[in-house]
């Protein structure tokens, strides 16, 4: 017995067990079945039949497909690019020496912490075409004259709900990035000051290189659940207007559940599988080799 | 003077004074916070407002509430099954936790500590779990719940919930028993003590933040989950709190903004109470993810 529970192997086994058992079951075996439901005919209620390819080649002519593709990169890259620039800000901003610091750093993750539907809501309200609080505002200050469509046009659509999830993904990627800025040694700017370097070439080559691998990490993370984003569109647009707000994601969920044509919404599901692949590839060794590149130079 | 100012542009902030940091960190500050407050304040202020002041935004000024009610409160309370909706949400969320935690403890453990031969290679299979997202999982999860016979129970929800919570609680946890010395494990060893008595008495109670970390996280990531509850439950009795405010609150065109937004606070203040209590334990997880 004893022997028994010391062996590594055998106790390492018993530890994983729980965790493996739940996590093949319910992540990879779904996982592979996805992908061939993708290759089936299945519908809600009625077991399919291998058909190959054949759902691809219908997505491959299929206008509203190649759309919600459109959307869903024009939606990861605009909002990544916006959550990263301003969320370095703000983490720039929160590093300084400042009054109530752990106060504003805690209310500040509060749209990070409320659930995404709710906040979601609140944001259909406040784009709401008749009373939205932003058009009454601009209007009050004379800088509209009628009130804007927020939802109703396909690019205002558009850029209110990459608004709505920039608002939501700034928190996270400003106390990660603050976390890895509290690393950096004081010694170095002071270093730095004493070369005569300015403020932005301390943030050039003493902030921003240091800062690299956090920065691939936290950008990583939130291109991949920009991407796969579900609950936010479903929530403001449900992909309207006239599926100008679409992503992969939702237009998977649209023919496969209401719509009843599971095996379309797992070719659809599957197809996000090499973009994602691919962005995660970009955005991370994309940083990464500036990292390598830096090093290389020292 | 040109040497004042010369030390005036240098990174050390305690040198920064004055008008120019009120202008570079104080003002874009405020305009950040205002940024990300506002919906919150837009959503407290709603969900007090009476019909008429509602929808009139020229006699009653729409940034405050003139005559507040407690009238959309008491329609979601009593008029819609949000109650019922509250308490669903909170007997998966904390279930899920518990399982997904009690699990993660001896993954983690297994991993880090255990080093069975492959456990470098089953470190990495978790962490890329995690990288799996919930919407190309959630067609093939539902036809699975449907043939277990699972369609339209808070079951499917306890089930499914751990295939996101035990990648990241797991992953944290082997963050956060990698500071734990091993010399601690081997005293324990030497003096004979067993693995079970060792993750027990010495590894669990050292981990304790690191397990509120996880636990808390575990929480609010189930109590935020959307689309497995909005996909697998269809009864209003056995939906959760994102998906009955969704889906039942809005009936055809008609939106009652006063009860969507007093659904959305009071689904939403669970999690900000308990967030506000364990402030630090939150930042630790989030940062404390990444990191690795």
């Amino acid at each position: 017995m004893g022997s028994l529970a010391n062996n590594r192997n055998l106790l390492g086994a018993l530890f994983m067990a729980p965790a493996a058992v739940i996590l093949l079951v319910f992540l990879t075996y779904p996982l592979g079945l996805g992908a061939w439901l993708g290759l089936t005919d299945t519908k809600i209620g009625r077991p399919g039949e291998f058909i190959g390819l054949d759902n691809f080649r219908s997505l491959a002519d299929d206008a509203v497909f190649w759309l919600s593709v459109f959307n869903t990169l024009v939606y990861t890259a605009v909002a990544s690019v916006f959550k990263f620039v301003l969320g370095l800000w703000l983490a720039l901003l929160l590093n300084k020496n400042i009054a109530i610091k752990s106060f504003i750093r805690a209310i500040m993750l509060l749209p990070f912490i409320v659930p995404t539907v709710l906040s979601a809501i609140v944001f259909w309200w406040i784009f709401d075409a008749q009373f939205s609080i932003i058009s009454w505002t601009l209007k009050k200050f004379g800088l509209i004259d009628q009130y804007i469509d927020f939802l109703g046009e396909p690019w205002n659509a558009r850029f209110s709900v990459i608004a709505a999830n920039v608002w939501r993904g700034i928190p996270f990627v400003a106390i990660s990035l603050l976390a890895g800025l509290q690393t950096i040694p004081v010694s170095l700017y002071e270093a730095a000051t004493l070369d005569g370097a300015s403020r932005w070439q301390m943030f050039r080559h003493v902030t921003y290189p240091l800062l690299t691998p956090i920065i691939a990490v936290v950008m990583t993370f939130s291109v991949l659940f920009t991407f796969t984003d579900f609950q936010l569109i479903y929530a403001i647009t449900r992909g309207g207007p006239v599926n100008a707000t679409h992503l992969m994601a939702t237009l998977s969920f649209q023919r496969a559940i209401p719509g009843g044509q599971l095996a379309e919404g797992a070719a659809i599901a599957t197809a996000m599988i090499p973009f994602l692949v691919f962005a995660i590839l970009i955005s991370f060794f994309g940083l990464q080799r500036r990292k390598w590149q830096q090093g290389a130079e020292n | 003077m040109s040497a004042l100012k010369q030390s005036d542009e240098g990174g050390m902030g305690y040198l920064e004074t004055g008008m120019s940091k009120l202008v570079t960190v104080y003002l874009p500050l405020a305009v950040f916070l205002f940024v990300l407050l506002f919906p919150f304040y837009w959503m407290a202020i709603t969900t007090f407002k009476g019909k008429d002041e509602l929808y009139d935004y020229e006699r009653y000024s729409p940034f405050w509430v003139s005559n507040p009610t407690f009238e959309n409160i008491r329609k979601l309370l009593f008029d819609t099954s949000y109650p019922e909706w509250l308490w669903n949400t909170m007997l998966v969320a904390v279930v899920a936790t518990f399982l997904s935690l009690a699990a993660s403890v001896f993954a983690a453990y297994a991993i880090e500590r255990l080093r069975f031969q492959g456990s470098k290679g089953v470190g990495m299979a978790i962490f890329l779990a995690y990288l799996i997202p919930p919407s190309i999982l959630f067609i093939p999860l539902a036809t699975m719940v449907f043939k277990l016979g699972l369609f339209d129970t808070r079951l499917a929800l306890i089930l499914t919930y751990p295939t996101f919570l035990i990648p990241f609680c797991t992953w944290l946890l082997m963050g956060y028993f990698r500071t734990i010395p091993f010399e601690l494990e081997e005293c324990a060893l030497i003096d004979g003590a067993s693995r079970w008595q060792i993750l027990t008495k010495i590894i669990l109670p050292l981990a304790v933040p690191g397990l509120i970390s996880a636990g808390i996280f575990a929480f609010t990531l189930s109590w935020n989950e959307f689309i497995y509850a909005l996909t697998f439950i269809s009864s209003s009795e056995n939906k959760t709190v994102p998906v009955g405010v969704l889906t039942e609150l809005v009936e055809g065109d008609v939106y009652h903004w006063g009860s969507l937004m007093a659904g959305a606070l009071f689904g939403s203040l669970p999690v900000a109470i308990l967030y506000s209590f364990f402030v630090e334990y939150y930042v630790a997880g989030l940062t404390g993810a990444v990191k690795e």
